[in-house]
């Protein structure tokens, strides 16, 4: 059991990636009005690996995963690149054969458990439906195993539980329930979009426990779509940091924790309360907030919020490239003028962040 | 919004509204509740009331069914207002009733008269331009007598609360409990003579709980609301808050109604007469009663019924228009 | 929910006492009040005088209310004046009750068939032309006065192609045993299937002119829950789990969507009551909104009396139901 999966066996960079995103964009509108939302985004997964997509709201993360389901809405939107998945490009498929895949391949759990269930059917048919689809499953044969996946994920009395409604449950069961469809075919890869960000704190860790058990155990590789970087210390084995719908910064777990070089990451580790800090220290909050953003022609998007902004910052756009300073593998970095590579006394590292 | 339980359409009963007891309670009659909502979500706050009228304006502006409403009864209203100076003949004069016999009751269309003339040979044409005139009367009083009834039940019910609201809500329930069409037949059988009057009367009386309701809602969501109990802890008499602060607040969904409203008010004209509850003077037209009189010759001169028959029918749908794209621009909810 | 359904019952029952009382007070103020309006044109001064002391139209009001109550709860409503002179008048309503009642089911039944598809395709394709023209053709419904509307589809239909009966329930022809007075039903019971299809032609024409509205609105309501729907996170969830379109459509879309169509139903038997005096009035339905017609046109008060009551009862009723069957579907009223 590899209670920490960043400092012990790291599946990157072992056998082909399960998913390969490559220069995934997308565009809302049209014309003088486009906006593109997400911009030549590409990272892998590789099977059995956690990649988070970290930001704050409003920097692509939410859509990025819509569109790799393809799940955003049919019209007023454009999305270019490919979504190779399992070596098909899921952006080329047809929608039947795209239908196949969703719930059976690749899973997504969403935000807000209450609003992602159907408040009118009962919970056994909204796990046993997936079965029935793609498993072929009776009524009666998908029912049960619905109680055993229901039994699986933590809920008491699952055959009980089975004829209850949403309404009826709590917002941790609700979110366990959601947990059981999106795993009920086994797909090889998970999509959690803020899993726990609607729930109470001490529920937050249950359910970021539970999906950890449940994707070592069954070997399922996840895509952990989250804003608080206490979720990607307890879960990722890479992070990719968005803003403005590129990435910035990509780094396996450890080596962002303990040398953030793009000073977004910086700041967000920075606004991380932390356990070991003497009293009185003031949380260093990012300035700003990503409504205000600028896009990314003709400079650095984050510039007008950053602590180490140069005045080539304004000038030219920086270029997603390989940090070679930044001591850890497979390091990239979109900035003119990184953070120093030696490690920050102000970051907190990733135990200290997950206790 | 005031209110943080404001139901959507699609979820009646929000599993979040913490008080669930109050959520069933009000899950009785979808009429009530669908003139609760209105009245919610059309009141405004004095600090959003500016922007909510103006940001409803710039997209009505835009809103080609809007544009489309208003353009109808604007050309109505002027219709209505020049009317005696449009009409090419004295819409009481029996000009062709020379030509009026048992065997043709219709005169035909003819030079100057491009309409023909009704069964007692008055020039058709200048009886639907001065008809246009009465029409509007009938509708705008019988709006306004319903908006008046409702506005003092409302009033005293929502500013008043306690028993008073009591009783005065139940008497609107069980008249909302009775269809409106028969209740307005019902109310206009009550008079042995009928007249304009008794007509309008009839069909403002059907419209008092509808408008009762809605003033009544939109009074109850406000009372809490900071710019009122800023007034009463001021030591601000009931009265005034109910006049000065609370009323102003309910405009957006009145306007809503009483638009809808007037156009159900001219066809249920149309429907009086049609059962002999009209007014049976006919010396002044108006375009119900010439629908409504026609019925005897539909099936051999049925133009005599299709021209007021259009008329009515493109008047109510401009006020339609109008309504519900006011309705959906005052709406906070559909504004995404 | 047990409770929920003893309020409700309890609520119907203080509607149906104000009701009552409601009809007390519209009978007393009838013209000429209830001595005339039961003796009609046998009215002299002697005879009224002894028909008010034979009534105890002397004695204190609340007095005559009890007696009114005790006669009308033992079906004593009167004796017709009108056409049915001397029929009871309790008997005009029972007799001509299963035909309204077919005539009203046909037509909320081709409403609910033609309106809640229609508003399902509109919303999903939103904006396109399908829904554009949807939209635009149930605004034009509303504003359509029912009657003339009937009078349309007769004048073309049956006068002028000839296609269908004009007026009446059965052609003069057809010689059917009646078992349940639902003329189509029994024709199918009785295998006299010339019978049933004759008793459909009849019901057709008037049937889609008293639909015109209930289809407006069902259709605009079926619009607008499944657009609320649609945007839903759990329709999200559904297409994420790959599921099939008609699960999703089925299951997912149209269970929520229409909880808030369900309600509306209810209250469109409003409109079917009120429409049904203007429709079976033009077709020459023998339904009781004929009935209701022609008594007000001779102001027969005992029949009217009747009629009114019932159709009032009957609404109250089907909302009583409605608001039952809601709490049914609804799981979230349903287990609290």
């Amino acid at each position: 059991m590899t209670d920490r999966p960043g400092t012990s066996t790291y599946p990157s960079g072992e056998g082909e990636p399960l998913l390969s995103v490559r220069d995934l964009t997308v565009t809302f509108g049209r014309g003088a009005k486009a906006f593109r939302a997400v911009d030549a985004v590409s990272f892998d997964v590789r099977p059995g690996q956690t990649v988070g997509l970290v930001g704050e709201s409003g920097c692509g993360k939410s859509v990025t995963s819509l569109a790799i389901m393809r799940l955003l809405p049919s019209r007023g939107n454009a999305v270019t690149g490919s979504v190779h998945f399992d070596g098909e490009d899921l952006l080329t498929l047809s929608d039947t054969q795209m239908r196949d895949r969703r719930g059976r391949d690749v899973a997504m759990i969403f935000q807000d458990p209450l609003s992602s269930l159907n408040p009118v059917v009962p919970l056994g048919v909204q796990v046993a439906e997936v079965l029935e689809r793609h498993r072929g499953m009776n009524r009666g044969d998908a029912g049960r195993r619905a109680a055993e996946l229901l039994d699986k994920v933590g809920i008491p009395d699952p055959t009980r539980r089975l004829k209850e409604y949403p309404h009826q449950l709590s917002g941790g069961m609700r979110q366990r329930a959601l947990i059981a469809m999106a795993l009920a075919c086994e797909p090889r890869l998970l999509i959690a979009d803020e899993p726990t960000t609607a729930l109470d704190v001490t529920i937050q860790a249950q359910i970021l426990a539970l999906l950890k058990e449940l994707v070592q155990e069954s070997g399922t590789s996840l895509i952990m779509i989250t804003h608080d970087l206490g979720v990607v210390a307890g879960l990722c084995d890479e992070v990719n940091v968005l803003y403005g719908g590129r990435i910035v910064e990509r780094a396996r777990r450890h080596d962002l924790f303990a040398r953030p070089r793009h000073p977004y990451t910086g700041g967000l580790l920075a606004s991380i309360p932390r356990l070991t800090e003497g009293k009185g220290r003031r949380l260093t909050p990012v300035p700003g907030s990503v409504a205000d953003n600028i896009p990314w022609e003709g400079g650095c998007a984050f510039a007008p919020r950053c602590s180490s902004e140069i005045e080539v910052c304004r000038e030219r756009t920086p270029e997603l490239v390989p940090d070679h300073e930044g001591l850890g593998p497979d390091r990239l970095l979109r900035c003119h003028n990184p953070l120093e590579s030696n490690p920050l006394d102000d970051a907190p590292s990733d135990e200290e962040v997950r206790a | 919004m005031t209110d943080p339980t404001a139901e959507t359409g699609t979820s009646p009963v929000s599993p979040e509204d913490p008080d669930h007891r109050s959520a069933f309670a009000r899950m009785g009659d979808r009429r009530k509740r669908r003139i609760d909502e209105l009245a919610e979500a059309g009141s405004l706050s004095d600090e959003r009331g500016v922007s909510l009228w103006q940001s409803a304006w710039r997209r009505l502006r835009r809103d080609p069914v809007f544009l489309i409403g208003a353009v109808i009864i604007l050309l109505f209203l002027i219709v209505a207002l020049i009317a005696p100076w449009l009409a090419p003949h004295d819409p009481r004069a029996r000009d062709l009733i020379g030509q009026v016999t048992p065997a043709t009751p219709i005169p035909d269309p003819q030079p100057g008269y491009p309409l023909g003339g009704d069964n007692a040979g008055r020039d058709l044409l200048s009886r639907l331009i001065v008809g246009a005139r009465q029409t509007l009367i009938v509708g705008v009083l019988a709006t306004l007598g319903g908006l008046f009834g409702g506005l003092v039940l409302g009033t005293l019910a929502g500013g008043i609360g306690g028993w008073v609201d009591n009783i005065v809500m139940r008497v609107v329930d069980v008249m909302l409990s009775i269809p409106s069409l028969l209740m307005a037949f019902s109310i206009a059988a009550i008079f042995a003579r009928p007249s304009q009057w008794t007509v309008i009367l009839a069909i403002a009386i059907v419209q008092v709980p509808v408008f009762a309701r809605l003033l009544r809602g939109s009074m109850i969501s406000q009372r809490h609301s900071d710019h009122v109990l800023a007034a009463r802890s001021l030591g601000v008499r009931a009265p005034a808050i109910v006049f000065r602060h609370m009323l102003p607040n309910s405009v957006g969904p009145v306007i809503v109604q009483g638009t809808l409203v007037l156009a159900v008010s001219i066809i249920d004209a149309a429907a009086l007469s049609f059962l002999g509850l009209g007014n049976p003077d006919d010396s002044v037209p108006e375009w119900g009663q010439m629908l409504g009189r026609a019925q005897v010759f539909f099936n051999t001169y049925p133009h005599v019924a299709v021209y007021p028959a259009l008329c009515i029918i493109v008047v109510a749908l401009g006020f339609t228009l109008m309504g519900e794209s006011l309705r959906e621009a005052l709406d906070p909810k559909s504004r995404r | 929910m047990l409770r929920f359904i003893v309020r409700r019952l309890l609520q119907a029952v203080i509607a149906l006492f104000v009701l009552s009382v409601l009809l007390f007070a519209w009978l007393r103020s009838l013209p000429g009040g209830v001595v005339s309006a039961l003796l009609g044109e046998r009215g002299t001064p002697e005879n009224a005088a002894r028909l008010r002391a034979q009534l105890g139209l002397d004695d204190p009001l609340p007095v005559q209310y009890w007696r009114f109550l005790q006669r009308a709860l033992q079906g004593d409503f009167g004796v017709s004046n009108g056409v049915y002179r001397g029929e009871p008048a309790l008997d005009v309503f029972v007799q001509r009750f299963p035909a309204t009642l077919e005539l009203s089911l046909f037509a909320l039944a081709l409403a609910l068939v033609l309106a809640i598809p229609l508003g399902y395709v509109a919303a999903r394709r939103r904006g396109g032309m399908l829904d554009t023209g949807s939209v635009i053709f149930s605004l034009v419904g509303v504003a359509v006065p029912v009657f003339f509307l009937a009078y349309v589809l007769k004048y073309l239909f049956a006068v002028r192609w000839g296609l269908l009966p004009p007026s009446g329930r059965q052609s003069v022809g057809i010689d059917a045993t009646h078992i349940t007075n639902l003329y189509v039903l029994d024709g199918i019971l009785t295998r006299e299937w010339d019978a049933a299809w004759d008793a459909l032609k009849h019901l057709i024409l008037p049937a889609i002119a008293l639909s015109s509205i209930p289809f407006a609105i069902i259709f605009r309501i079926t619009r607008a829950a499944v657009i609320d729907v649609m945007d839903e996170d759990y329709v999200r969830t559904a297409r994420a789990k790959g599921l099939t379109s008609s699960v999703i459509r089925v299951r997912h879309i149209m269970r929520n969507a229409l909880i808030p169509v369900v309600t509306i139903v209810g209250l469109q038997v409003g409109a079917l009551l009120g429409g049904a005096v203007l429709t079976e009035k033009v077709f020459a339905f023998q339904g009781i909104g004929q009935a209701l017609a022609i008594g007000f046109e001779r102001r027969d008060y005992p029949v009217l009396q009747v009629l009114i009551m019932f159709a009032a009862l009957i609404y109250i009723v089907v909302n009583l139901a409605v608001d039952v069957a809601y709490a049914l579907i609804d799981p979230r009223v349903r287990t609290k």
